[in-house]
């Protein structure tokens, strides 16, 4: 069988014949809808509670929407480290550098120059942003 | 010298490369070639993230995130989405299997799910432009309207997509290219979850906690 060396479609599961040591794709499913189920009821209770530092509330949910996707690419979409699973990761990740390279910089960006716009009366724009 | 003995001395694979194989089937490079474009979807979003996070304070005095938005429906959307996705999974595991009736429940549910999402959205963005909350009234709405209501875009395409699938299997059955599409939609609907995924942490967690 030379099968089991090409590359892998996205979403598509190492067959079983080949690989007979896979898990069962129903149960791949079920673990991933469980995570993800947990994942979602931490980041409401997160946003809501009163509990944690309201500082550390703004990163921990960047981290649980963060790890939810990974979950999303594992689970349902079935996004390997094996070798038939290069080219998908490959993209993935210049996919996800484009991703990180337009929201922070724009954010970095434009920040930056709200902090330096100058009002008529002379100061800059985050002197009188303050309340 | 020492690297070429190192090398020699790797057991050769006793199978042929990829490269050695000829060209990929074709299911592969459909499913590749669409996950390219889901890729660029995904930078297109990122892109509307971008502009929702740096005009998130521009409400020019009008209502904040923190006034319009419930969690209650944004939790139940989330639900209906995410348990779609899963319930696509599963149609993804009947059509392997050429399971007609399974496909056809699983795509049911799957569509009923969506379409609950999409009514409860279309319920918000309506109260919401009911109490003047309307993508005019600031940059900040502006942004949500566009970031929120490009995702739901997105999702009435998927729905009906899915009509068109089902239609497709129905008529050609489970041939060759009728899978491949089916394998590109399931793709589609998982890659709007991890949008939503998002999109809920960003707009309306983010935007609500104190």
């Amino acid at each position: 069988m030379t099968e089991a060396l090409h590359e892998r479609a996205p979403g598509d599961r190492p067959s079983r014949e080949i690989q007979p040591s896979a898990p069962s794709e129903f149960l791949v499913y079920t673990i991933g809808l469980f995570v993800a189920i947990l994942l979602t009821a931490t980041s409401f209770w997160a946003a809501n509670t009163t509990l944690l530092w309201p500082g550390g509330v703004f990163l921990g949910l960047a981290v649980l929407a963060i790890a939810q996707m990974g979950i999303h690419l594992v689970f349902f979409l079935h996004i390997t480290t094996g070798p038939e699973s290069t080219n998908n990761v490959l993209a993935l990740a210049f996919g996800v550098l484009i991703v990180f390279v337009v929201v922070a910089g724009t954010m970095w960006i434009v920040a930056d120059m709200n902090a330096n716009m100058m009002m008529p009366s002379g100061e800059p724009m985050s002197m009188r942003m303050q309340h | 010298m020492n690297i070429a003995v190192a090398i020699d001395q790797v057991p050769q694979r006793a199978l042929p490369i990829a490269s050695e194989a000829g060209p990929a089937p074709k299911r592969i490079v459909v499913a590749y070639g669409f996950w390219i474009f889901l890729l660029s979807d995904i930078v297109m979003f990122a892109a509307l993230f971008a502009s929702y996070a740096v005009l998130v304070r521009s409400t020019a005095g009008g209502p904040t995130g923190a006034q319009l938005f419930n969690q209650g429906t944004v939790a139940i959307e989330t639900a209906c989405l995410l348990v779609s996705s899963y319930t696509c999974g599963l149609m993804a595991l009947a059509i392997n299997s050429r399971n007609r009736l399974g496909t056809y429940l699983g795509a049911l549910i799957t569509f009923a799910l969506g379409a609950a999402f999409l009514t409860l959205e279309l319920r918000e963005f309506a109260e919401m432009i009911a109490i003047g909350a309307t993508p005019q009234r600031s940059a900040f709405l502006s942004a949500f309207f566009t970031l929120v209501g490009c995702h739901g875009l997105h999702v009435t395409l998927g729905l009906i997509w899915l009509i068109v699938m089902m239609v497709q299997v129905a008529v050609f059955g489970f041939v060759a290219r009728v899978q491949h599409r089916l394998l590109c939609f399931s793709l589609f609907w998982h890659a709007l979850d991890i949008v939503w995924v998002g999109v809920f942490t960003v707009v309306y967690l983010m935007g609500v906690s104190p």
